[in-house]
């Protein structure tokens, strides 16, 4: 499904990817962590070509995406992010939110869009604040708004980037629980986070990453048995010590 | 001191004043201000291309405009526009160009580079975060401009915005250079008819004056509301 092969990225000389290959398969949920300034979110926006790149190639459903002659909006709607702040609309009712990119960019009716919107947000729990602007929400209900405008495009595959990062820790959980849901329903997702917690319940792959490198790819019981490198078994113990 | 002065000129031209004068006053005040947000906007746009030569080419018709001074702009096109239009159109003499149409021409373009300085800023001050969320989605840049960033560009700036155009009210009575009868041009017409020169500008004076107050006072009290919704 999402195909990384080869990717160099430099921000001028510094390089921030160094050669990532890695594959995302229909239904995976796959975790990237790594400490403060490894690339993991980089290269999740490599991904949908929010971040260009100077090497190698991503592939995406068949759909090569630092192809120039590829339709990158066109691509973009079919994969969803969420961000680490939101970036909901603030000018924008939540259910606008919601209904935007559904009316402009697949073209359908408002009443259509309407109805997805409100069966989103019922299934984050939301349908009550369907009429309040964002700025009147909790962190983590903006959170779930973000994440309900996302599946809203009906998306292939989920790029999660930090999604819990500038959460307070008592609204971590809702979030987290609308993403655990979101896996089990068999949705493919690509998750940068520190939540441990998340990747145990969830993940089948950990990614690793440090310094640009993907330095380990296993599978979660590998992975949490004992990380082959040894950078990796740092990070663990240093995130897990608490 | 009074008792040489007739103030009764005042209420005896105030028809002409406001239905003739401020009338064309406040009409270009409009378009001028309409005209110059859509086309600074799309200088701003240009301005912040990554295109070099599009952001160059808007910096440095911006930073022509606003080292003429208006009065000579004004001037100066009212009598090249018809020869311009000539040169446009190959028509055998110059074109005529009212009076009215050659000031909102200069005033729009003088606008445009006031209000695109204005909506730059406007637009450098939405997160990059938005942009982004908005492709995320699959919004090409014109609908991401469209829907997500200029509405809070324009949000955000409103009150400067509007603060710029009461100073554009100002302005339009420099077009007297040009024989229009504005609020100023027909209260100096009045003024020089009838030899009532300190009476009749001390009253637009007034005019401008209270008209401006009351319009500053209005924009401080949206920016107060803006501020509490934010």
């Amino acid at each position: 499904m999402i195909q990384i092969s080869h990717v160099d990225k430099w921000y001028g000389s510094f390089q921030a990817l160094k050669d990532c290959t890695t594959l995302i398969d229909k239904g995976e949920v796959v975790v990237v962590c790594g400490p403060s300034g490894s690339g993991k979110s980089t290269l999740i926006k490599c991904v949908n070509a929010l971040e260009p790149f100077q090497e190698g190639e991503i592939v995406v459903d068949g759909i090569k995406v630092n192809d120039r002659k590829t339709d990158l909006p066109k691509l973009r709607a079919r994969i969803g992010m969420v961000f680490q702040h939101f970036e909901l609309f603030p000018h924008l009712r939540v259910v606008d939110n919601l209904c935007l990119a559904q009316e402009k960019v697949l073209r359908r009716g408002h009443d259509e869009a309407m109805a997805k919107a409100a069966s989103l947000l019922d299934r984050v729990g939301l349908n009550a604040h369907a009429q309040k602007y964002p700025a009147e929400l909790s962190g983590g209900q903006q959170q779930r708004v973000a994440i309900a405008r996302a599946l809203a495009m009906d998306p292939i595959a989920m790029l999660f980037d930090e999604p819990t990062s500038a959460l307070d820790p008592e609204m971590i959980s809702e979030v987290l629980d609308v993403m655990v849901d979101l896996a089990r329903d068999g949705m493919t997702m690509m998750v940068v986070t520190h939540e441990m917690g998340f990747a145990r319940k969830v993940a089948h792959r950990v990614i690793f990453m440090d310094q640009g490198e993907i330095v380990e790819d296993a599978p979660k019981e590998e992975f949490f048995g004992k990380p082959r490198s040894e950078r990796a078994q740092k990070f663990l113990a240093k995130i897990l010590s608490h | 001191m009074f008792e040489t002065f007739d103030f009764d000129v005042i209420r005896r031209s105030l028809p002409y004043l406001f239905f003739d004068g401020m009338t064309f006053t406040l009409t270009l005040t409009a378009l001028a201000a309409a005209g110059g947000l859509v086309f600074g906007t799309l200088i701003a746009l240009l301005r912040l291309s990554r295109l070099p030569v599009l952001s160059q080419v808007a910096a440095l018709y911006v930073d022509l405009i606003r080292s003429l001074p208006l009065v000579l702009v004004i001037f100066w096109f009212y009598f090249l526009v018809p020869y311009i239009g000539q040169w446009l159109t190959g028509a055998s003499r110059p074109v005529r160009v009212g009076a009215f149409t050659s000031s909102l021409v200069t005033f729009v373009m003088f606008e445009a580079a006031y209000f695109s300085e204005i909506m730059r800023a406007g637009i450098q001050s939405i997160s990059k975060g938005q942009p982004a969320a908005a492709q995320a989605l699959g919004l090409t840049y014109s609908q991401t401009m469209r829907y997500v960033v200029l509405p809070q560009a324009f949000r955000n700036m409103l009150p400067v915005l509007l603060t710029q155009t009461i100073v554009l009210f100002q302005d339009t009575s420099l077009v007297y250079v040009l024989s229009i009868p504005d609020f100023l041009g027909a209260a100096s017409k009045v003024a020089q008819r009838d030899g009532r020169l300190v009476e009749m500008y001390l009253f637009a004076a007034l005019v401008y004056f209270t008209i401006s107050c009351i319009a500053s006072f209005g924009v401080r009290r949206l920016q107060a509301r803006i501020a509490v919704v934010r």
